[in-house]
């Protein structure tokens, strides 16, 4: 059996053990997270703004996206809109989601399949609006697996801007496959 | 001190002006310097060729050839490393090992040993630095462009002492001349094409003196020079350092 | 599309013919690692990160066996179907089986250069089944009929002129387009309707976590996620050597991969797969294929810490001279010169000697692969082995007795510059020494060191 034949290689073929290192957080004092993150999600070819409230989302997402038709709001959406919405994914023009905490040094953003809502939603849709509250910024990468680590969700992903992609002779192209602008809103 | 000089096999035989200037320049510093004549060849071509296996009488050659010195100082990056990595003997392993701990390549020998301070030449011109990819990343002679590390170059520290030298900033300053040995003839369109790119960024920054740690990278790109009929002028750093001395 | 076998040196020369081109494939390639130097630059802690990194996956690889097992009890108890792959054939056998069993005909699949060291597309084509490379580069060169030439960036060696001839033949777009932006749509359009009526989504795997039995997949385009969430099954495709302990471990390869891949912080998407969704099944591939082979081989195990970012490849003067082809692997460039020859000797004992060993590889590599060291020690087994031409191996012996003996060598100076004195027309000879194709040989001196400083000491 295959299996046992790798395993058996590996155990035989392994060297010496080698000690595991310890972790280090590489924690920044006093950095401004919100200014940082949000250089970070612009060069990414992404944008963030600060909302001082979660109640003006609703008004910007109108001036943002006027002639958005579907549009799937997981914030402050109708639920039934929504669930029809979610019988054809694929002519999704616009879906706004939580995430639970946002990456300064790269403009990261971390969701569950339970924030997405369903998995293919973050993808599939032409534009994506993401919203974070601003106390779940934290530094850089370490610092975020200490916060989620240990969630063990059945799916997550780390969001760090629109689709893109520069596989035609190196020239940039955002809105690869997935959606063609990310647009974060941080809430004071 | 007692200082041995270990002159590479093809500077010895094409390039005796350097091995003169690095003499010259270390009897200046009031160096006792001796040149065994046992000396033959560090066994490099052969053992990057792949066959380490056959540098054994290469090896107990250059032990008898330089035990007993404090010092083994070289005009070569590339040598001096090769020995450093792969000097061994079955049959006197300590004296390989005494040998390869005094083994040094020339700048290096002068900015940490002799430490010098200051030198009398002087060289008006401009001059851009290769810096040899073996003495550089495999002696740490400088540093390099891919590490994050504070910068730092043994040879450039040297330069900088001659007066009215200028040296030029190049495009990719530890880009490879593509010598790498028999590389030079079994990949020549590579080695070539690689040489070339070395020689149009002299070309882009005005250098009229291309300098370096390296006689094998220099000879390789002073071929390509010669060939094109450009006007540079190749000198050993060892040339440069004792320049209107 | 098989690898052709041309040698490197040839393949290499022909590449160079066309001294424009090479120097758009150059100064393309260099821009990606002045990316590269500029980001990495803004963390103090790089080369920190880098010890930390290579030792995790050292501490990985001296445990392989047991993380391997924990891993995959672990995503088991997830409800994923594990499979194990000895070789290729193995792997390609198992993957096609998936497909069969579920009678699937249309497949997505996202960048996993596994698969392209596997042949997979080819193994699944001649079963009739249509494979769709969904990530834009591999698309291109999957419709162009070739192979990819940069384990990150596929079509680097492709002009925007040629691809808008291959999407003008193959997706109907205008002939001569060749803006970027609108070939891009039109593959985006393309794609998106394969993604939606694809049957199963392959995946590679950036990063398998032993205590979780998750995979990570890390991609800008968002490929991997759209074709894993829409298609009703997900393989994974691994191989045994992408294993790291724990979830927090992470921080350190997300941090690193895509900066040092492509000059970015990290890419848009880094997807954590753990269990399938409800309705869906999840299979990961898990494959061998010579890697505990590497892993016994003591001066050359440390290349299966390789993450896959190509930033070697981008440093490499010499790939950048000679395009991906020229090494005939799946993986080209350095890491690739020291992974091929464990796979077979006698097909690429070129390519540890297409290296003048100048040390930049192992110097951005993210987990310190001391690859130069590497293509050296490559360099020794491959002619112990006997892959050396004869000739080769009697020049060698005799340039060992000269060098080894100072009269011997004394002798042979001396009649070599004499020979270059007296005969330097059959010395320039192009033909009989390729140093003379575009170099010009050193003047001759008349005196040697040795004989000069001889001189000076007996005038004394």
């Amino acid at each position: 059996m295959s299996r046992d034949k790798i395993l058996t290689a590996a155990k035989q073929n392994k060297p010496a053990l080698v000690a595991l290192p310890e972790m280090a957080t590489f924690a920044v004092a006093g950095t401004d997270l919100v200014a940082a993150f949000t250089a970070s999600i612009t060069k990414a070819g992404g944008a963030a703004t600060v909302l001082g409230n979660l109640l003006e989302l609703p008004a910007k997402i109108k001036e943002g996206w006027p002639d958005a038709k579907r549009v799937a709001n997981f914030i402050h959406g109708d639920s039934s809109t929504n669930e029809s919405l979610l019988k054809e994914v694929a002519l999704l023009d616009l879906v706004v989601l939580k995430g639970q905490l946002g990456v300064a040094e790269n403009g990261a953003i971390w969701l569950t399949n339970k924030d997405c809502v369903e998995r293919v939603l973050p993808f599939i849709t032409q534009h994506l609006v993401l919203v974070i509250d601003k106390q779940t910024l934290v530094g850089n990468m370490h610092q975020a697996y200490e916060v989620m680590g240990k969630q063990n969700p059945d799916y997550g992903v780390f969001i760090a801007g629109p689709s893109k992609t520069a596989d035609i002779e190196q020239s940039l192209v955002i809105g690869a496959h997935g959606p063609r602008s990310l647009q974060v809103f941080i809430i004071e | 001190m007692r200082v041995a000089l270990f002159i590479p096999c093809y500077v010895d035989q094409f390039y005796p002006k350097v091995a003169i200037a690095t003499l010259r320049l270390l009897q200046h510093l009031d160096l006792d310097v001796h040149y065994p004549m046992q000396q033959t060849c560090c066994g490099q071509p052969m053992a990057n060729g792949g066959f380490e296996h056959l540098t054994g009488s290469c090896n107990s050659n250059f032990i008898k050839a330089f035990a007993g010195y404090d010092y083994i100082v070289s005009p070569s990056g590339s040598c001096v490393l090769h020995v450093k990595d792969h000097l061994h003997d079955d049959k006197q392993e300590a004296a390989a090992t005494t040998i390869r701990h005094k083994v040094y390549e020339l700048c290096e020998f002068l900015t940490d040993i002799v430490q010098v301070k200051s030198i009398k030449a002087s060289f008006p011109k401009k001059v851009a630095l290769h810096q040899g990819c073996h003495g550089q990343r495999g002696l740490k002679l400088a540093s390099s462009t891919e590490t994050v590390v504070p910068f730092f170059s043994k040879p450039l520290q040297l330069l900088k002492m001659v007066e009215g030298l200028e040296l030029v900033d190049l495009d990719r300053p530890d880009e490879c001349c593509g010598f790498g040995g028999t590389f030079c003839v079994t990949e020549e369109a590579v080695s070539s094409a690689m040489g070339l790119s070395r020689i149009d960024d002299y070309t882009k920054h005005q250098a009229t003196v291309i300098t370096g740690t390296d006689m094998s990278c220099l000879m390789h790109q002073e071929g390509l020079i010669r060939r094109k009929k450009l006007p540079f002028e190749v000198m050993h750093i060892s040339e440069v350092l004792i320049a209107g001395l | 599309m098989s690898t052709h076998n041309i040698p490197h040196p040839e393949a290499a020369t022909a590449f160079l013919k066309d001294k424009e081109r090479v120097q758009w494939h150059d100064e393309t390639l260099w821009f990606v690692r002045y990316k590269r130097d500029k980001i990495v630059n803004e963390i103090p802690e790089w080369e920190q990160l880098r010890e930390l990194a290579s030792q995790i996956k050292d501490h990985t690889l001296s445990r392989l066996d047991e993380y391997l097992q924990e891993f995959e009890a672990a995503a088991i108890s997830n409800g994923v179907t594990v499979h194990w792959a000895a070789d290729a054939a193995e792997h390609n056998r198992i993957v096609h089986g998936i497909m069969a069993k579920h009678g699937a005909q249309k497949i997505v699949k996202s960048k996993s250069m596994l698969t392209e060291e596997c042949h997979l597309n080819e193994y699944l084509e001649a079963q009739g089944i249509e494979v769709v490379d969904t990530d834009l580069g591999e698309r291109i060169v999957q419709l162009n009929k070739e192979m990819p030439s940069h384990i990150v960036l596929p079509a680097i060696h492709i002009k925007k002129e040629e691809v808008g001839e291959i999407f003008h033949q193959h997706l109907g777009t205008e002939k001569g387009a060749s803006d970027p932006l609108y070939l891009a749509l039109a593959a985006r359009e393309h794609l998106r309707q394969k993604f939606l009526a694809a049957d199963i989504a392959i995946t590679g795997v950036n990063f398998a976590i032993a205590e979780t039995g998750a995979i990570v997949v890390c991609t800008n385009e968002g490929n991997a996620d759209l074709g894993a969430h829409l298609a009703k099954v997900h393989i994974a495709c691994m191989g045994i050597e992408k294993l790291i302990p724990r979830t927090e471990h992470l921080s350190v390869f997300l941090r690193m991969l895509a900066r040092n891949a492509t000059g970015q912080n990290i890419t848009a998407y880094s997807s954590h797969f753990r269990k399938p969704a409800a309705g869906s099944e999840m299979h990961i591939v898990i494959v061998d294929n010579g890697r505990t082979t590497q892993l016994g081989r003591e001066a050359f195990r440390n290349s299966l810490k390789c993450i896959r970012c190509g930033a070697c490849l981008n440093t490499c003067p010499v790939y950048r001279r000679s395009g991906g082809h020229s090494y005939h692997n799946a993986t080209a460039g350095p890491i690739g010169a020291i992974l091929a020859p464990n796979l077979d000797m006698r097909k690429n004992a070129d390519l540890p000697f297409a290296s003048t060993l100048c040390g930049s590889c192992t110097d951005v590599c993210p987990v310190k692969i001391d690859i130069h060291n590497q293509l050296y020690q490559w360099r020794q087994v491959l002619t112990q082995e006997g892959y050396v031409p004869a000739a080769k191996t009697a020049s060698m012996k005799v340039m060992a007795s000269v060098l080894s003996s100072p009269a011997r060598y004394t002798f042979a100076g001396k009649w070599a510059r004499k020979f270059l004195r007296w005969f330097p027309s059959l010395a320039l000879n192009k033909k009989l020494n390729p140093w003379a194709r575009q170099r010009d040989l050193p003047e001759p001196p008349k005196e040697s060191f040795r004989e000069w400083y001889r001189k000076q000491a007996s005038g004394k």
